[in-house]
């Protein structure tokens, strides 16, 4: 097996991901929060890829770079924004790291036990030829509309309610 | 092709979600509070991606569309509540909200 480019896309993809997360809590500004988050979600849609999950990154591109995004923006620039200091005052805000530090402990602490277990299944399943190398466009479709059909449909109700909540929260009622 | 260690992914995405997490609890501005959650799902969505990778199962991207459906939705109907918090506010400042507290 040779290394191909994948482990060094993975640590660059993986840090941009994570360093524009940083921006996106660390800036004053929310405009330098949201082009934070597109950074990122841009970079985990490269991570897709390199899972090889084409039409996830492609979702994430069109939904969150695309649509989420606009949404973020639009609502950044109808409100008026004032400058104020990120953080609470002090106690409130060192006692939120605290519980924010102690939650990633604990994931941290999980996620060692995982590896344990999952050493065996990932190398087996790195060592197959692997079914889904040139792209899994097809597959997907066919799970999709077969085995998560009941979920899909109800996923575009969703969408619609969210859609006509979204409209009438939005609307100026006493202009009208 | 050398593939993309899962366990990898699996600390990627754990560090995502704590900046979420740190986000959610230490920003009072409600944009950048949607921001973190929406952060914390990335990070969510890449694991079930990297299980489907490690698993060669289709199910965890299925999953994945769906936890990106539920986030268009989600985003849409949060930022409407934003909007209507200004009007009614005039701030988008969580710390001003506090009807149920008075």
């Amino acid at each position: 097996m040779t290394p191909g480019p994948e482990p060094i896309l993975f640590y660059v993809l993986s840090a941009v991901a994570v360093g524009a997360g940083v921006q996106v809590i660390a800036s004053r500004n929310p405009i330098h929060s949201a082009i934070g988050l597109v950074t990122s979600f841009l970079a985990i849609a490269g991570l897709y890829v390199l899972l090889h999950a084409e039409f996830v990154a492609a979702a994430q591109v069109l939904v969150y770079a695309g649509g989420i995004m606009v949404l973020f923006l639009f609502v950044i620039l109808l409100v008026n924004l004032r400058d104020r200091p990120p953080l609470r005052p002090r106690l409130r805000g060192a006692f939120a790291a605290a519980a924010g530090l102690l939650a990633i402990g604990a994931m941290f602490v999980a996620a060692g036990r995982g590896r344990l277990e999952g050493t065996a299944a990932g190398a087996s399943s790195a060592g197959g030829p692997g079914a889904a190398a040139t792209g899994n466009l097809e597959a997907v479709g066919t799970a999709l509309f077969t085995e998560a059909l009941l979920p899909f449909e109800i996923a575009s109700v969703l969408l619609l309610v969210a859609m006509v909540g979204a409209i009438v929260l939005a609307r100026d009622l006493r202009r009208e | 092709m050398m593939p993309v260690p899962p366990q990898s992914v699996v600390i990627v995405s754990l560090l995502l979600f704590g900046i979420g997490v740190l986000g959610v609890l230490t920003r009072r501005n409600a944009i950048i509070i949607l921001m973190s959650i929406e952060l914390m799902m990335n990070a969510a969505n890449l694991n079930l991606v990297a299980f489907s990778r490690q698993h060669a199962h289709l199910t965890g991207q299925v999953f994945g569309i769906f936890t990106i459906t539920v986030a268009a939705g989600e985003v849409a109907v949060g930022l409407a509540i934003v909007l209507a918090l200004y009007r009614r506010f005039n701030s988008i400042y969580v710390d001003d909200v506090r009807l149920m507290k008075e």
